[in-house]
């Protein structure tokens, strides 16, 4: 009993944002926090510039031409890269909570599975989407 | 006029999580479809690309996707800042533009589709 008066009880609060790389996030919460910051990502840098890309490549023959010439700029195919993840981070762990929504693998093991899943796939599509934008094949 | 909201259970926010997954399908369905016609071009060249959003189909398909990715958005957004930002004149102000740049996205795609 005075051993309790003497230790208080540890207070878990909501925590700070300077606090945020002393925890050790598990695979679920890296996939929501990169769910959230990829889905800032498409809406301030992807939906503008992919539609600038689509109105360059659609208004004319002239621009189609420009079009080509602003997607072969290696700091544009740098920006798609990026987009590319995030679109493929945002859709694949977007699919792993609509399985979620459907109370489908919702115990921890497969929790932490489908995290791991979605983090290495989003990662390896990104890479074949790189290969395909810088002309591997 | 006297306005009564139920404070406690009334589900109010249920409706925009139907919407955030349903919109989010929709994405989906037509990231494959154009994903589909892609693959069924011969070439990807100028007078190929406009050819396929010049039909009605694809205008169409397009459209209800880009209007599903603004109302994504919007929820998506107003969420972080509804988490992140406290100050109520500043966070009205954020999602006042939100809103504003979303219109403006929706025009902009629909005047690219309806001038092919």
């Amino acid at each position: 009993m005075s051993e309790s008066a003497a230790k208080p009880r540890p207070e878990f609060r909501n925590i700070h944002v300077s606090q945020i790389l002393k925890y050790r996030m598990p695979g679920p919460a890296i996939v929501s926090i990169l769910h959230r910051i990829s889905g800032a990502l498409l809406f301030l840098v992807g939906i503008p510039f992919i539609l600038y890309l689509f109105q360059q490549s659609l208004t004319s023959e002239l621009s189609f031409e420009r079009y080509q010439a602003v997607v072969s700029h290696w700091f544009a195919k740098l920006v798609l890269l990026g987009l590319a993840w995030g679109f493929l981070h945002h859709l694949l762990a977007g699919i792993r909570f609509l399985f979620l929504d459907l109370h489908m693998g919702c115990d921890l093991p497969s929790a932490r599975k489908s995290a791991a899943i979605v983090l290495f796939a989003s990662l390896v599509l990104t890479a074949l989407v790189g290969l395909k934008i810088f002309g591997v094949f | 006029m006297s306005v009564s909201r139920t404070v406690v259970g009334a589900h109010y926010g249920w409706r925009d999580f139907a919407i955030q997954r349903l919109s989010g399908v929709v994405i989906i369905v037509f990231t494959l479809w154009l994903l589909i016609e892609l693959l069924m071009l011969p070439a990807l060249t100028y007078g190929n690309w406009a050819g396929l959003f010049a039909t009605m189909r694809m205008k169409v398909v397009t459209s209800v996707a880009m209007l599903a990715l603004a109302y994504h958005a919007w929820i998506g957004v107003r969420d972080i800042f509804m988490d992140y930002i406290k100050p109520a004149m500043l966070r009205l102000a954020l999602q006042s533009a939100t809103i504003v740049v979303l219109v403006g996205y929706v025009v902009w795609a629909f005047t690219i589709l309806w001038r092919v």
